[in-house]
């Protein structure tokens, strides 16, 4: 049995992995590079309590059970989280009502813990939130994330299980032709048995070319502003909700950044790759950010950046089978934290149907890049002893060493920010002004390309341009 | 973990860290310097074109050649190079390091910081619109022209005029790429007079004061920014045009590199460690020189701080006491820059200012006390004022300031 899986996000990359418990033959197909640079790689990374979700909506269904998987998956796939825990706090007493309803429907949505603080309480959790708050809803099983590093982990944990993957790869469309699926594609054409359509923003596209109609999805903007390293904030901080959605937070990072944002921005069809910043928007993220935590300081921005919710009109995940077609269609918020219970579903409910034999040999347990930074002194001595590589730091904002780069190359890394989702090399505060020749080099060495072949993450985006005479 | 013990250890090798290296020498006392790169000379390795030494050897020679004359003066030091320092232990003066042969413990009697500057990123101006390749910062376009030999681009804007900036435009242009132009937001230049004439009026590369760029388009590869006109830091609406470039550099300033001390040691809001003309730190046994005290303009008096902070660390290291700080500096009207911040009141020094704004006639004060009048003071160029404890009471709190004189 053949299955393709189209799209290497956090769902498609989870779904692909859990498709190797099975005896059958996984191939995945992305657009793009690398896995995991769509919707995944620019969004807020928390992994969601579950109780801003209405009851009998998918999200529901998938987001606290998400969550809870994630400890599990974080063990077996050798992934950082951190259960830092939110706060959604009330400046009024109408907001105190939402919170509380709130509360409500979190208990019946299954979410555990959750308790409604006052205000000296909350400032006690977090000593920088704003003096004007009166009551905040503080879950404590609310974590952060690296989505992307999830989307990698999954697909080389599917990879090692015998999946295959075709980057660079776009699935134009998909026809059925004798019980089979022809993919059309950008290198050629492949045939399944089975398909899922996890193509996140191009999902109602694709099912589209296939004959399956599904509700349209606009992008939705979120924009970002990065702060350096700090101890600013040590809990998840939203506003009270509103109709426009969860509101601009301020996050604490896996990585001790503090991320401000997003916006909420309802953008045309057309505009599936308008991932630009504007002034508006980025006066939006401090104005919204500064409330919440008065102290926000802008000189420490690192970058900014935004990401495109993909959205459709009843604001819910839309799972669509049609033989042995799926499509996962409106993988808005919260798809991350929703995307282990829903792939889980998805292929088991599949498997059942198809009566797929479980593999024995399906291995669950992926490792991380060995991270020197993350070490006691003795297993850095240790891994320096094994591979002197480990001891040159390359990245001196990270503390990424030669070592961690090398091993990113090996695993597929073929662009700088390959390296940079891999490691966090060029990802702090110098933002690769340092280290990016010293990377170049590497890169040169290991794959023997030239400079000038060296792309930061598409194919025309080179560093250098030509020689010096 | 090898364990490894000195009277002082010194944390960067470039200029500042090579002239400690030769201030401690000068004291009979061990030395050892740990370099993160695989040799000394810092920022001198890339800067290879002529300006450096004027006082120090009297030439004018280029940043490798200065590096190399001044390296010929210094005996045989011990050194571990292509070595970071993990952390600074400041209460048992103990240090971390981490290299291809492991990691080491070292202990220090004085340790001094010079550890040099970063840049700013452009990432960090928070400019709307795309985020492509081709964009970089002075220093990484200039690693990739004067050290790997390769060109950022084909076609470039340029912003921020100061003279790391200013020295790119003439580099690029000198190579063959195209430059558009150089925009600085301010209504004056960020750099020395002498580097905009030589780098932009010789090669006729225009300079656009107070105005600077609004956004980044393009994909893949930059295709173009928008720029406009500035007023009091906005900018000013129907001002707008779009510019073709495929390469954006970036001069938008240094700072100084403390990360791995300034929750221990004392820094200013520039970000500079703060010292007194000793080079001491806040902490008793800590000296530092160099970029990461103020971004200084002229090799020459890196090198000098440098000395200093290597002769008095030795002297600390060899339990020799050395006087207590006296006097604290403030920063007042028309001053943006100030180093160093403390005196001992106990011998003639140098201090360093630069004005907030240029001025055609700057009276420098201390207190109430007239210092000195400078013409044509800028921003970009640092004043010295010589001050000695005896012509001057520098005890208590002493406030420069700087104001415009009418003729
Ligand atoms: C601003 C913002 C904030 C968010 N915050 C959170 C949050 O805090 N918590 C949370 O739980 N969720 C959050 N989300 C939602 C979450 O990010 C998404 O639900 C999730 O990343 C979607 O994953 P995906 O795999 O469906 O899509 P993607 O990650 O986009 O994966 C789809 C992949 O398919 C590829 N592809 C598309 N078309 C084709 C084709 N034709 N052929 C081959 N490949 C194709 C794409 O290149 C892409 O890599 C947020 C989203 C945004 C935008
Ligand atoms: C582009 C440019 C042009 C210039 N042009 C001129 C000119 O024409 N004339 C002139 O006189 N002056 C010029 N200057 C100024 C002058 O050269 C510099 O101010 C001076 O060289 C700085 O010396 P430094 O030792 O403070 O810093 P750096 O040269 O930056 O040295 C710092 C050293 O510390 C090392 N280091 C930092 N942190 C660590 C750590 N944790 N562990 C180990 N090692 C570490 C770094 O690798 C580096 O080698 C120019 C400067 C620049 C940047």
């Amino acid at each position: 049995m053949k299955i393709a899986v189209i799209g290497t996000g956090i769902v498609g990359s989870l779904i692909a992995r859990e498709f190797t418990k099975y005896k059958v033959e996984v191939e995945m197909f992305e657009k793009l590079p690398d896995v995991g640079w769509g919707v995944t790689k620019a969004n807020s990374g928390i992994l969601h309590a579950g109780y801003d979700d209405e009851p009998h909506t998918l999200r529901a269904k998938y987001c606290a059970r998400g969550n809870e998987m994630y400890t599990t998956l974080s063990k077996e796939l050798d992934f950082k989280i951190k259960r830092v825990g939110s706060l959604v706090v009330a400046f009024n007493d109408k907001e105190v009502k939402t919170i509380e309803e709130l509360l409500e429907r979190g208990r019946k949505n299954g979410v555990k813990d959750l308790k409604i603080l006052s205000k000296i309480e909350a400032l006690e959790v977090e000593p920088n939130l704003s003096r004007e708050i009166i009551a905040a809803l503080y879950s404590p099983n609310a974590g952060v994330i690296a989505p992307w590093e999830v989307a990698q982990a999954a697909v080389e944990n599917a990879l090692d299980n015998g999946a295959k993957l075709h980057l660079s790869t776009e699935v134009e469309s998909i026809l059925e032709e004798n019980g089979k699926y022809r993919l059309n594609t950008s290198n050629g054409i492949f045939s399944f048995d089975v398909v899922v359509n996890a193509a996140g923003l191009w999902a109602d596209e694709l099912a589209e070319s296939a004959g399956v109609k599904v509700t349209p999805l606009h992008p939705r903007r979120g924009q970002y502003i990065l702060l350096d390293r700090s101890d600013l904030v040590k809990t998840v901080l939203f506003p009270t909700p509103s109709k426009a959605g969860k509101g601009t937070l301020v996050i604490p990072t896996v990585h001790d950044t503090t991320l401000l944002g997003p916006t909420s921005e309802d953008l045309t069809p057309s505009e599936k790759n308008s991932t630009e910043t504007t002034v508006e928007g980025l006066s939006e993220v401090i104005k919204k950010a500064q409330k919440l935590v008065p102290m926000v300081n802008l000189s420490k921005a690192i970058r900014t950046f935004a990401g495109l919710r993909p959205e459709n009109d009843i604001k819910d995940f839309v799972i669509k089978r049609e033989k042995n077609m799926i499509h996962i269609v409106a993988t808005r918020s919260p798809g991350l934290t929703a995307a282990p219970a829903l792939a889980k579903d998805v292929v088991e409910d599949l498997a059942e149907k198809l009566n797929l034999r479980t593999n024995g040999e399906f291995r669950p347990k992926r490792k991380a890049i060995p991270r020197i930074a993350d070490m006691n002194e003795r297993d850095k001595e240790k891994l320096i002893n094994q591979d002197p590589s480990y001891g040159r730091i390359v990245c001196r904002c990270n503390k990424v060493t030669e070592g961690e780069i090398v091993e990113a190359i090996r695993r597929g890394a073929r662009t700088l920010d390959g390296i940079k989702f891999r490691t966090t090399a060029m990802f702090g505060r110098c933002q690769g002004s340092f280290c990016t020749v010293k990377i170049m080099n590497i890169m040169r060495r290991e794959l023997g390309n030239d400079f000038e072949d060296i792309v930061k993450n598409l194919p025309k985006s080179n560093i250098v341009d030509g020689v010096v005479r | 973990m090898k364990k490894l013990s000195y009277d002082v250890v010194i944390l960067g090798g470039g200029a500042a860290g090579m002239g400690a290296i030769k201030g401690v020498l000068s004291q009979n006392a061990s030395v050892l310097l740990i370099e993160r790169e695989p040799s000394t000379g810092g920022v001198l390795n890339q800067c290879i074109h002529n300006g450096f030494g004027l006082q120090v050897f009297k030439k004018e020679l280029t940043g490798p050649e200065y590096h190399e004359m001044y390296l010929e003066t210094v005996e045989p030091f011990d050194a571990m190079y292509e070595t970071t320092v993990l952390d600074v232990n400041f209460e048992n003066s103990v240090l971390k390091a981490i290299n291809a042969a492991g990691i080491y413990e070292i202990k220090y009697g004085a340790l001094v910081l010079t550890t040099g500057a970063r840049e700013r990123p452009f990432e960090a101006l928070r400019i709307p619109g795309s985020r492509p390749s081709g964009i970089f910062t002075a220093g990484l376009a200039q690693h990739f022209v004067n050290l790997e030999n390769h060109l950022p681009g084909r076609r470039a804007v340029i912003i921020g005029s100061g003279d790391i900036g200013l020295i790119m435009a003439r580099r690029l242009t000198l190579e063959g790429v195209e430059v558009e132009g150089v925009y600085e937001i301010m209504p004056y230049q960020g750099g020395l007079t002498r580097n905009v004439v030589q780098c932009l009026k010789d090669f006729n590369i225009p300079l656009h004061l107070s105005t600077s760029v609004v956004k980044i388009h393009g994909r893949e590869r930059l295709e173009g920014v928008t720029v406009a006109n500035f007023s009091d830091g906005n900018p000013v609406s129907g001002t707008e045009r779009f510019v073709k470039c495929d390469t954006l550099v970036a001069s938008v300033g240094l700072i100084p590199e403390n990360d791995l001390v300034d929750k221990n040691i004392e820094t200013s809001n520039d970000g500079g460690a703060v010292v007194d003309e000793l080079m001491r730190t806040s902490v008793d046994n800590v000296f530092a020189a160099g970029n990461n005290v103020c971004i200084h303009d002229l090799v020459d008096f890196v090198t000098i701080e440098g000395e200093t902070a290597g002769k008095n660390a030795a002297r600390v290291a060899k339990g020799q006491k050395i006087p207590k700080r006296e006097g604290f500096f403030k920063k007042g009207k028309g001053i943006r820059v100030l180093s160093v911040h403390y005196t001992t009141a106990t011998v003639p020094f140098k201090m360093y200012v630069r004005v907030e704004h240029p001025m055609n006639m700057a009276m420098l004060k201390m207190n109430d006390t007239k210092l000195k009048v400078v013409l044509n003071a800028k921003p970009s160029e640092m004043i010295e004022i010589m001050l000695d404890p005896t012509k001057y009471n520098l005890k208590g709190e002493i406030v420069i300031s700087a104001t415009e004189v009418k003729k």
